[in-house]
């Protein structure tokens, strides 16, 4: 069986994320060393402070300071901190309840090793040295013996308000395309197309899934295409996209190579845009290195027939 | 055992515009929750259970809604449950919650979906770097334009139609205070003459980018019996899929959307749409889609649907309003654009649209489809309940 191509795929995003008032006052306190939390109608103080009552459904916004100091009240030990995470040696993930507060905050606890680690023992912030109203603005907790933090006496209000953050995604992905589009891709290295046909309703993918999505059964019998086809339907890009270096207007078509029974797209050159048509023949024009088709242009031939290729725009 | 009839008593949502920066996600989802809580004069203790759904996940980042809004929901205690059919996901969501009614799992369900736009990139989400793969050369416009181009060589329409309907639709936004673009000096002219993004789509023929939400209250007979304005009673609902590529598929007119017509009409008792339903909001992302979807759901023989555009059947005082709300053309939250058409279609039979009320609207449908014309999913709506 030839080899089934693998590559690495990353997801990556900066996400932006309004923070409404609640989240913006928190924020805005950890940029200035204090830690707020939010009082509910029962009279319990949650930190890091939520929009709406957990239980009652309520809106919140009484917002309370906290103290930077308190109490870890359970921990697990993190032997390998991965990318992105608070600290770049081993730590401890803890909740802490801060002194104050009746629930606990997520953060990391540097210690030296887990049998520095136990549920009761007493913490306190350690405050990043720069800040800019975010949750890193708390480095990380550290152990702590002494009393309880003086408070601030901040009200939640302060000058230039953190309004909004970068949430940034990233996900890393091995990606694999799978038996039959390796195929597919290993033979335009050699500049030909190359579908599959279904056993059952013999039409002809090009790309080949392995599987016809009509009949649900698995297909193997290599057909090979083109290299001519059809453009069948098209339209004319007058916007340029970010990330493609192609002048505008070019024109994006729909090309059923002979012999497929699909169309694939795209782009069309060697012609003015506003000569393209339904029906014009073409086929494609290779670049030195390319994976793909650079484009395809016209044959030269009379154009299609409607009635050839209206089932395949 | 037949179904439980369902009835819609609570619509909310929110002004839909470019960028909501002063609330949080949770903060948007929450006010349209509390406005159609308002409209029924229910509480959140009178739920018993919420459906979510939204754009898909790299759409915009948020990987699991369920998780994070079920205190903004009131979903604390009970049942909370997420849909996924991309565009569609608003109408389908609807769906899934009146299903939790008719089938008597639960009385009175609150449904939502959402989306931030301003807080992601949704053209991002299209265009991942799948490693081997050609990237697509053309966004989302370009992706449907070529369609728009099949459509007119089959049916020989001529170029200005897509303009009439964008036309028309920014003026019925006009007309409602929560869609997001309110062209106030919009003439056909100026449609006609802005700029063509992916020739055959003008840059006023597309949609814009919102942030908004939208949701629903659906309860039972009982519930609707409680009701201190009409409900809307659900006549028929449905949901088609199929793949976005496969030999033989007719974008022009996508088989799983005339299959899910088919069954919505079937459950409604309705033999002739065009006839037996007063009013439509579907779901048109470029203006050409509205001739589309007309042949695709039965308002119109298959070449035919242009005409009916063309000879003004389609506007607000026309014979078959189409898209009263202003449509998706003037408001698109894509995660809530779906159920924003099912509730339009709601608030038309409710008598409660306002300036874009259809004047004696019984029976209206609303549509939502998404992915590649892949996910298609549709409820008829109407003044009186269902009589089997």
């Amino acid at each position: 069986m030839p080899e089934v191509l693998k590559a690495p795929l990353v997801v990556e995003f900066p996400f932006t994320r309004s923070l409404g008032p609640v989240q913006s006052a928190f924020l805005t306190g950890l940029r200035e060393r204090v830690v707020l939390g939010v009082k509910t109608r029962d009279g319990r103080t949650l930190v890091p402070p939520v929009e709406y009552d957990p239980v009652t459904s309520e809106d919140l916004g009484e917002l309370v300071e906290v103290a930077s100091t308190g109490t870890v009240t359970t921990w697990a030990w993190n032997h390998e901190p991965r990318r992105g995470q608070p600290l770049d040696t081993p730590f401890a993930w803890v909740l802490v309840k801060l002194d104050g507060a009746d629930t606990g905050l997520l953060h990391a606890l540097d210690a030296p090793g887990p049998d520095a680690v136990r549920t009761g023992m007493r913490v306190r912030v350690r405050w990043a040295e720069e800040r800019s109203g975010a949750i890193t603005d708390i480095a990380c907790f550290e152990p702590y013996d002494g009393d309880s933090a003086e408070l601030t006496g901040s009200d939640g209000r302060f000058e230039d308000m953190v309004t909004g953050i970068v949430a940034p995604a990233r996900l890393d992905y091995t990606y694999s395309p799978g038996r039959a589009q390796s195929g597919y891709i290993n033979a335009l290295s050699d500049r030909r197309a190359v579908g599959e046909r279904c056993p059952s309703c013999r039409k002809v993918y090009v790309p080949p899934r392995g599987a016809c999505p009509t009949c649900g059964v698995a297909t193997s019998e290599q057909v090979e295409v083109g290299p001519r086809g059809t453009l069948t339907t098209y339209c004319i890009v007058n916007i340029k996209a970010k990330n493609l270096d192609i002048e505008v207007p070019y024109v994006y078509g729909h090309i059923a190579l002979d012999g497929a029974d699909l169309a694939l797209h795209g782009r069309i050159g060697g012609i003015p845009y506003d000569q393209v048509r339904m029906g014009l023949r073409v086929e494609p024009v290779w670049t030195d290195g390319g994976r793909f088709p650079d484009h395809y242009r016209p044959t030269g031939e009379p154009d299609a027939d409607y009635d050839t290729y209206k089932e395949l725009v | 055992m037949s179904k439980e009839p369902v009835a819609v008593v609570g619509i909310g949502q929110t002004k839909h515009v470019a960028a909501r920066r002063d609330v949080s996600i949770a903060g948007l989802v929450r006010e349209a929750a509390q406005r159609a809580l308002a409209d029924a004069e229910l509480t959140w203790a009178d739920i018993d259970a919420v459906v979510i759904g939204k754009a898909p996940d790299f759409f915009e980042g948020v990987m699991m809604p369920e998780l994070y809004l079920a205190d903004a929901l009131g979903a604390v205690g009970k049942p909370m449950l997420r849909v996924h059919t991309a565009g569609s996901v608003g109408g389908s969501t609807a769906l899934v919650a009146s299903n939790l009614v008719a089938g008597r799992v639960h009385g009175t369900v609150l449904t939502l979906a959402y989306e931030k736009q301003s807080e992601s990139n949704a053209m991002w989400g299209l265009s991942l770097p799948i490693p081997f793969q050609q990237p697509l050369l053309a966004g989302a416009g370009g992706f449907f334009a070529p369609h728009v181009r099949a459509y007119m060589r089959r049916t020989g329409a001529p170029d200005g139609v897509g303009s009439l309907v964008a036309y028309k639709d920014r003026r019925n936004a006009l007309k409602n205070p929560y869609a997001h673009l309110h062209e106030h000096d919009i003439t056909l002219e100026k449609v006609q003459a802005s700029p063509m993004l992916w020739d055959p789509i003008r840059y006023s023929e597309t949609c814009p980018s919102s942030d908004g939400a939208c949701a629903m209250i659906l309860t039972d007979r009982a519930g609707a019996a409680r009701s201190p304005r009409p409900p809307a009673w659900m006549h028929g609902g449905a949901m088609r899929s199929e793949p976005t590529l496969f030999a033989g598929k007719d974008f022009v007119s996508p088989q799983a959307g005339k299959d899910c017509a088919a069954d919505v009409y079937r459950q409604a008792g309705i033999a002739d749409p065009r006839r037996e339903i007063d009013a439509v909001e579907m779901y048109v992302p470029f203006s050409w889609y509205e001739p589309m979807w007309l042949e695709n759901l039965g308002f119109a023989a298959e070449g035919e649907g242009w005409k009916l555009t063309e000879s003004g059947v389609t506007e607000l005082d026309g014979d078959l309003p189409v898209n009263m709300s202003g449509g998706v053309l003037s408001t698109n939250p894509i995660g809530a654009s779906g159920m924003i058409r099912f509730a339009e279609a709601a608030l038309q039979v409710r008598g409660q649209a306002g300036e874009h009320q259809v004047d004696g609207a019984r029976r209206v449908l609303g549509h939502a489809y998404g992915g590649g014309s892949q996910f298609f999913s549709m409820w008829l709506v109407g003044a009186t309940p269902p009589t089997s």
